[in-house]
């Protein structure tokens, strides 16, 4: 018999600061082709002498597992799963330069050392002296939900009773200038929300959001995780079935959805994906977040922190709705499809608990 | 999942030793290693370091894939498509679409070889930036999937020098689960400039050919390779007729939580990983015939999973040996390279040579197979472990 999942904590470190009760009031809409993250203070998590040579990911990273750790009241979780879509950028890119400016010479070994995928996994393990499990996952914008994958396979199994589960990504100096050049990221001198875009390409941001999820439903349960699919390619026509299928798998009907959640990136080649769902669903709430908290690989980890919010609240800030329709019932399944330039297509349906 | 555990019913290989099944296991079966100096990839150190390349040029690569001019396919990701297309062809036959089929790859260097050719000359010629989306480790997923023609469950996963035990891992998990009958797992790394410097600022370099778990190792010798495995459920074995090559029996990942690249000198994360695997399979450690070691040959690795070894099996020590000596340590795609080795010493019935060893570590009560023999052999254990502690281990069952 499969068991509950709960969301029991979330941390966050975005562009509109730490996850926190104010954060969508306090949030306002990003307009730059690159938005630099507002970082907390590291001081109380890490020594001033480590954190210098730690990157922005893995400071985010330790911070927002240590929030989602916190809230959920666990000290040392069963396993450790993270999803990346370019993992330790600056890290890397700091060790190629030193390669190809130096011509292979006087290198130092730490920003190879931090420059594997897995490093913001293996240092909050570090951190917590946690020997269990550790995985991570790397395949662009469902490098997250395979983390949740995992580990809802675990829980449902019973193999683990609480996984930590996160995603990070960090944007380096010169991996922007290149996903700039290829249209994935908005040239610098456009200036458009999400909702006013009419170009192509996205706003970028870092950011780093994680979950403590538990087989335990406690006071600080936020909702239940019931299912998510992936899939590498779905076309538009494609869409009304991957949903459709994922739907009646958990037993439910388009109108059992009581808002979605969607990844709408202001990029104009490539939302019509989420156009497509949105008319799959009759009068059914819309709501968005990468106007928030920018596109990145991993940024879909935020949404879920944000449905997970507003169902455990039964309410929707204004800032978040996407389209006009209002909530005139509880907020009781909602609904989160994400893809990256029309492909690694994601569906996560969670429900109030 | 009652009895062996998930079939593994389709294997395909690529490395420094060979690019068949048949290539690879005469080569075992003989001893003769794929260590040369190395020719493609421009590097300072190429006097210095001896490597397990695979002797296409990436030209030749995209002949033998057919792939069309104009192509952007790394050298990880046409390294990944041969092997991938080995293994799904070595089934007979295999229509992707009457299953639910995924791919659970892995890498670790990802397009990073193209990436520092091209890093500074994406700024200034147009005609490169078709490269510029294939640096991450995701890419070569995909090429894989679209060579494949599968749509579907596509991820990738990146631990360092565990991730392809991992990619098994997971897609066991799937088929176990009932979220795919069939899934294509594995790894692949091409060599890269940026990896042999990593690899040389550790000072875990060999300037000679590796010796694996002996007194007076010297460091590794990196390679490159990629091997994928198709595991399949029980009704798509019995609808299909197959004849499972072996079973993945048990899987366990554990974290050592003692530093981001040594290993603690106990070996707790091996101890644990292995553990783990030995529960998942229902099997006691006395059960293991042969023990395909990590065996990297850097002092530190050697002595770390020797003493988790001992822990584990005591005075009672299985045959064991590190084939690194052969291929060279591949990183993301080196626990698929090894998983095929394993699948083939439980067919062939024979234990591979541990290369190049001579004198017993003095911390240690055991030496590796020196010799390839003969061995009855009904499950064997397959160890990787990488940076940030990651640790696993996978048994195999013979079929």
């Amino acid at each position: 018999m499969k068991r509950s999942i709960y969301i029991n904590g979330i941390g966050a470190v975005t562009a509109q600061g730490v996850w926190r009760a104010d954060f969508f009031v306090e949030s306002h809409p990003l307009q730059h082709a690159v938005n630099a993250v507002q970082q907390p203070s590291y001081k109380e998590l890490i020594s001033p002498a480590m954190a210098r040579r730690m990157s922005r990911g893995i400071k985010m990273g330790i911070y927002a597992a240590q929030q989602a750790l916190d809230e959920a009241h666990i000290t040392i979780p069963d396993a450790i799963i993270t999803g990346t879509g370019l993992g330790c950028s600056e890290d890397s890119e700091k060790f190629l330069r030193n390669v190809l400016d130096n011509e292979e010479q006087f290198l130092t070994p730490t920003a190879f050392i931090q420059s594997t995928h897995n490093t913001v996994a293996a240092q909050i393990a570090l951190r917590l002296g946690c020997k269990g499990y550790n995985f991570t996952y790397v395949n662009r914008s469902v490098s997250f939900e395979s983390a949740v994958l995992d580990a809802l396979m675990q829980l449902h199994d019973g193999e683990a009773s609480s996984i930590l589960v996160g995603a990070v990504d960090e944007i380096s100096d010169h991996t922007a200038r290149l996903l700039q050049l290829i249209g994935y990221i908005k040239p610098s001198d456009v200036h458009e929300t999400v909702k006013e875009s009419k170009s192509p390409g996205a706003n970028y941001a870092e950011s780093a959001t994680f979950f403590t999820l538990s087989q335990e439903k406690t006071a600080q349960s936020y909702c239940e995780i019931l299912d998510l699919c992936l899939q590498n390619k779905v076309s538009q026509s494609e869409l009304p079935t991957f949903v459709d299928k994922f739907l009646k798998k958990n037993g439910l009907q388009l109108q059992d959805i009581d808002a979605l959640v969607l990844g709408y990136s202001g990029d104009s080649d490539f939302d019509g994906w989420y156009e497509q769902a949105e008319q799959l669903f009759d009068a059914t709430v819309s709501l968005y977040y990468k106007h928030l908290v920018g596109q990145c690989d991993t940024s879909s980890a935020f949404g879920l922190a944000m449905a997970a919010q507003f169902v455990s609240d039964q309410a929707i800030p204004e800032t978040a709705q996407y389209n006009t329709t209002t909530l005139d019932r509880p907020l009781k399944n909602v609904l989160l499809y994400n893809q990256f330039r029309g492909e690694d297509h994601s569906l996560v349906l969670v429900r109030s608990c | 999942m009652a009895g062996a555990g998930v079939a593994i019913t389709g294997i395909g290989i690529i490395s420094s030793i060979g690019k068949t099944m048949e290539e690879s296991q005469q080569a075992l079966l003989s001893g003769t290693h794929g260590i040369s100096r190395i020719e493609h990839v421009d590097t300072k150190l190429r006097d210095n370091i001896w490597v397990g390349e695979i002797k296409y040029s990436n030209a030749e690569l995209a002949d033998l894939l057919k792939l069309p001019a104009g192509h952007n396919y790394t050298r990880t990701a046409m390294l990944g498509c041969y092997a991938a297309q080995a293994a799904v062809a070595s089934l007979g036959s295999c229509d992707m679409d009457a299953y639910k089929t995924g791919l659970i790859s892995s890498t670790s260097v990802g397009g990073m070889d193209y990436t520092e050719r091209y890093f500074y000359k994406y700024l200034e010629d147009p005609a490169l930036h078709p490269y510029i989306s294939t640096h991450d480790a995701g890419d070569s997923s995909h090429k894989i999937a679209d060579y494949l023609g599968i749509q579907g469950l596509v991820t990738t996963i990146s631990t360092a020098c565990s991730s392809a035990a991992n990619a098994i891992m997971m897609g066991a998990r799937l088929i176990k689960h009932g979220r795919l009958d069939r899934v294509i797992v594995g790894g692949t790394d091409a060599l890269s400039k940026f990896t042999i410097n990593g690899f040389n600022t550790l000072m875990i370099l060999s300037d000679e050919l590796c010796q694996p778990f002996d007194q007076d190792r010297k460091g590794l010798n990196l390679g490159e390779a990629a091997a994928y495995l198709v595991l399949e459920s029980e009704e798509v074995v019995r609808k299909e007729n197959r004849k499972p090559l072996a079973y993945l029996a048990g899987y366990g990942n554990a974290n050592d939580a003692f530093h981001q690249t040594a290993s603690s000198d106990n070996g707790e994360g091996a101890f644990l990983a292995m553990e783990k695997a030995f529960t998942v399979a229902g099997l006691s450690a006395s059960a293991i015939d042969y023990i395909n070691a990590h065996g990297t040959a850097t002092p530190n690795n050697d002595l770390s999973e020797g003493r988790a070894l001992q822990r584990i099996f005591s005075d009672d020590m299985p045959l064991f040996s590190s084939t690194k000596a052969f291929t060279g340590h591949t990183l993301a795609a080196a626990a698929a390279i090894e998983a095929v080795f394993c699948i083939v010493a439980l067919q062939q019935q024979i234990v591979f040579p541990n290369l190049n060893f001579k004198t017993q570590m003095e911390e240690l009560d055991c030496s590796p197979q020196t010799e390839a023999r003969p061995a009855q052999l009904e499950h064997v254990l397959s160890n990787s472990f990488g940076f940030g502690g990651n640790c696993s281990s996978l048994i195999f069952s013979k079929a």
